[in-house]
């Protein structure tokens, strides 16, 4: 399982270095087959950031243009989906960064390393996720996400939605493996206790009252 | 028999999920697992939601998204070329 699972990564990569090796040698239309498979991804890690269509739409074009100018440079360790990423995060990060007027410290706040207690409620099965249409479980799911503090959604998007492993999320957002996992736990289950808590009261309030 | 309590399950829960653990603190929870409802409740809806924020294709894109962004791709490729 593992061996196949790593030849097919090689794979991967083999064919995303050949593709590499076409654009730079002149064939740049070929460069849309390296971004289209990503470009949901890319633009939602912006819009996760940055919470604005505009914005967002604005960050990925700089972004995949970035990792265009800048492709000579890519030097195959890791994918190339995380190098564009990595980019990503790293100018929507910036952009946020010059809107806000909020001071930095809010943004900068220490790592907590207190514990962080989940609420104990529901099990799975009383959600009702089945019967929630695709657009409102994905409106759910983002609020979810969008009500994370800031320095817990990033880490969640790029490791969960994303799918960048511990230690790509960790050289995209330029901190420790440990500070990666720390952040991730937190993340992880704020994100389930809020999208948990509220399709469960909602759920729970459209029901029959209970005796 | 050492035996781990719910608050160093939790404190585990990422790092099980990402099937990041050594063996034996696998064991180990995974005992606590079958003896703990409350903390089979909390992985397993954690793993849950988990799973429906991986599936992208939730996220729509902007209409019109991919074609601008070729657009402007379009354009520098142009400018590349002279």
């Amino acid at each position: 399982m593992q061996n196949t699972l790593v030849r097919e990564s090689d794979r991967i990569l083999e064919g995303e270095r050949e593709l590499i090796a076409e654009i730079l040698a002149g064939n740049h239309e070929r460069y849309y087959e390296l971004i289209a498979p990503i470009e949901r991804r890319v633009y939602y890690t912006a819009y996760a950031i940055l919470r604005t269509e505009a914005d967002a739409e604005e960050v990925s074009q700089e972004a995949i243009l970035k990792a265009f100018r800048g492709l000579r440079t890519f030097r195959g360790e890791a994918t190339f989906s995380s190098w564009l990423l990595s980019i990503v995060a790293n100018e929507a990060r910036m952009r946020l960064r010059k809107r806000r007027e909020v001071s930095l410290e809010l943004l900068r706040s220490p790592d907590s390393e207190g514990e962080y207690t989940p609420f104990e409620l529901a099990e799975w099965r009383e959600i009702a996720v089945e019967a929630l249409a695709q657009k409102e479980l994905a409106a759910r799911l983002e609020e979810a996400v969008a009500a994370l503090p800031e320095m817990y959604r990033e880490v969640l998007i790029l490791r969960d939605i994303d799918e960048l492993n511990i230690a790509e999320t960790s050289a995209a957002m330029e901190i420790s493996v440990p500070a990666v996992k720390t952040r991730l736990l937190r993340a992880r289950l704020m994100v389930r206790d809020y999208f948990v808590s509220r399709s469960w009261g909602t759920h729970r309030g459209l029901g029959k009252a209970r005796p | 028999m050492i035996t781990l309590s719910c608050e160093e399950v939790r404190r585990e829960i990422s790092n099980y999920l990402d099937d990041d653990m050594s063996p034996r603190m696998r064991r180990l929870l995974e005992v606590h697992l079958g003896q703990c409802r409350k903390c089979a409740v909390l992985l397993d809806s954690t793993h849950n939601v988990l799973v429906l924020l991986a599936d992208e294709r939730r996220f729509e894109l902007p209409a019109g998204f991919s074609l601008r962004v070729r657009q402007m791709l379009a354009k520098e490729f142009e400018k590349a070329k002279s």
